[in-house]
């Protein structure tokens, strides 16, 4: 097993982590960080990515891909974070409950 | 002014975007200038890529003139010039309607908390959505389309919290987060095949060929985050709520359009990508999609709210686009064309006729200052053109001719019919009488005179134009369908420049 395999495997096992928090843990907070840590998983694995031309160097599309991948990251983190404040202000629990929700006037 | 055609897909997604940046500025002549900016850049380009790619075929633009492996390339077909236009005509009617609907844009409504933070934020977070949309439909490259959907769900969800309502909060982070999952399974999709195929450009790694697991590995997860985001049975549990709960300007962009984004990318994957590969994956979307027919009509049928009757209409539409991809390869290595020139005409007759019914459901909803079908009861005397608008849209749903909607079905039928697959044809003859049955429901209800509302406020006049201008085109789509057909022909059935 080389490094980068190490790399990839970690990856996956990171992105399984994440993704089992965000569909598995009921409080809001612990789903966004599963998506920032299911996120860091994806980009390890490209990272990972074999180098393609020269094996001394690393490819550079990929590493584009995790710079863009982190900013985009860093924007959902800011409105999911924003929305679970609203919803635990409104609801004052921060969970996805609608059962318990009274009629809201629409106007 | 614009020497190559190409450059107008650049602009399709800039004039949104700058739109977007003026609004921000939140003074009533900034948000009307915004929306103006959108609905000018979006029409024109439309309007010029349909003239260039009619006399030229499909076009590719290199940004900043680095081109595929290593830069980004945009990419415009028919398929993408109809999306922009539909795109383009839905936006500019919400948008027309949202100057109207949030207490008409003045000073006072858009400085007023909290409602004024419709007002104030809807513009630049729709002229986002609007840009993002865009930008889908013209590029070419697995990691922009990935950022261009991250854009499209974090502004959509954005746009269902902007009604101040607990349920709104709710179904707005539900849908946020769905909508994340759905991108994380995309993003780890585009990472695998870049690893397998060593290119993000759609056209190259068509060419390239897939093989081996990894590859098709990828396009699984891909395919269960698109189908997340589209809202397929049976993922589809957030989108009534989401959909119901917003703004009614906002309903109609995100019932019209932005799930259409996500079917755009899976069309992509699995006609452009992976052009009718593995026949199994391709029934099992249609299979989805017939329970998403059923499931989403019968469950439209049972709603007491009016917008939430609409948003499982949705669902149950939606199905007809799932359906189209095994009808699409009658046999390995085959096409139908009438196949998809009927799925994408629905896409399109559903994109204006479902705005024309939210729109019209606003204005409704807003008369009589409840979401309850049986609230409404009289309302056709009282709101006639919104009636008649909501009433159009929904018989083009149905398939009565000639609507966009009857052509589109016809289209598929005649397809499934050719093909012997009867199963198809009786499905989705069904799904067509499901709809008129729910469609009629409401209209019944509208014109019922012996219960009067208990209270009425008439709304504005421009609600009541913007419904009706789409219910009117939705009508059009169906009588202009052929120039249409040909146009989206072009570069159709996976051959990609």
């Amino acid at each position: 097993m080389t490094p980068l395999d190490l790399y990839t495997l970690a990856g996956a096992v990171l992105f399984a982590l994440g993704f089992h928090a965000l569909l598995g843990r009921a409080h809001l907070l612990w789903k966004v960080l599963g998506v920032n840590v299911a996120a860091g998983g994806i980009f390890l694995i490209l990272l990972a990515a074999p180098p393609r031309l020269d094996p001394a160097v690393a490819d550079p599309v990929p590493q584009a891909m995790v710079l863009t991948g982190i900013v985009v990251a860093v924007a959902a983190t800011a409105v999911a974070l924003g929305i679970a404040l609203r919803v635990t202000a409104r609801t004052g629990l921060p969970f996805l409950d609608e059962d318990h929700l009274e009629e809201d006037d629409p106007a | 002014m614009i020497r190559d055609p190409a450059h107008w897909s650049v602009l399709a997604v800039m004039a949104p975007l700058v739109g977007a940046l003026v609004a921000l500025r939140g003074r009533p002549v900034a948000l009307r200038a915004g929306l103006l900016l959108g609905a000018l850049g979006s029409g024109g380009a439309a309007w010029s890529l349909a003239r260039a790619v009619r006399a030229e075929g499909p076009l590719v633009y290199p940004l900043a003139g680095w081109g595929a492996p290593l830069g980004i390339e945009l990419l415009v077909d028919g398929f993408s010039v109809v999306m922009l236009a539909v795109t383009a005509l839905v936006g500019t009617g919400a948008s027309y309607y949202a100057t109207a609907y949030f207490g008409d844009l003045s000073e006072a409504s858009v400085r007023e908390s909290p409602a004024g933070r419709g007002a104030r934020y809807f513009a630049p977070l729709w002229l986002l959505l609007w840009a993002s949309l865009n930008g889908i439909f013209v590029s070419g490259d697995l990691f922009n389309l990935y950022v261009l959907l991250e854009i499209l769900g974090l502004s959509a969800a954005a746009v269902v919290t902007l009604a101040v309502t607990s349920k709104a909060t709710v179904a707005g982070m539900r849908y946020l987060l769905v909508s994340l999952a759905g991108s994380l399974l995309f993003l780890l999709g585009v990472a695998l095949l870049y690893i397998a195929g060593g290119t993000l450009a759609i056209g190259t790694l068509a060419e390239a060929g897939l093989e081996g697991p990894l590859p098709l590995v990828a396009l699984a997860l891909m395919t269960v985050g698109l189908a997340a985001k589209t809202a397929l049975f049976p993922l589809h549990g957030w989108l009534p709520p989401a959909h119901a709960a917003a703004p009614a300007p906002g309903s109609a962009v995100l019932s019209a359009l932005v799930v259409k984004g996500s079917f755009f990318i899976l069309v992509r994957l699995w006609v452009d990508l992976h052009g009718g590969g593995t026949r199994e994956a391709l029934l099992l979307l249609g299979f989805l999609g017939a329970g998403a027919l059923l499931w989403g009509s019968l469950l439209a049928l049972r709603q007491r709210s009016l917008k939430r009757l609409i948003a499982y209409s949705t669902v149950a539409q939606l199905g007809y686009l799932f359906i189209l991809f095994p009808l699409l390869y009658p046999v390995a290595g085959g096409w139908s064309a009438d196949a998809w020139a009927g799925g994408v005409v629905h896409a399109l007759a559903h994109a204006l006729a479902k705005a024309a019914m939210f729109l019209a459901a606003g204005s409704m909803t807003y008369a009589v200052a409840r979401d309850d079908i049986r609230a409404i009861s009289g309302i056709a005397h009282r709101l006639p053109m919104t009636f008649f608008a909501f009433g159009l849209g929904g018989l083009s749903l149905a398939g009565i001719p000639p609507s966009g909607g009857f052509v589109a079905k016809w289209l598929l039928l005649r397809a499934a019919i050719e093909q012997g697959a009867w199963g198809w044809a009786i499905l989705m003859t069904a799904g067509g009488l499901l709809t008129l049955a729910y469609v009629l429901m409401v209209l019944r209800h509208a014109l019922d005179r012996s219960e009067t509302p208990p209270s009425f406020r008439p709304a504005p006049r421009r609600l009541e134009w913007a419904a009706m201008a789409l219910a009117l085109l939705a009508v059009a789509l169906g009588v202009r369908a052929t120039e249409l057909i040909e146009l989206l022909a072009i570069g159709s059935g996976g051959r990609l420049p």
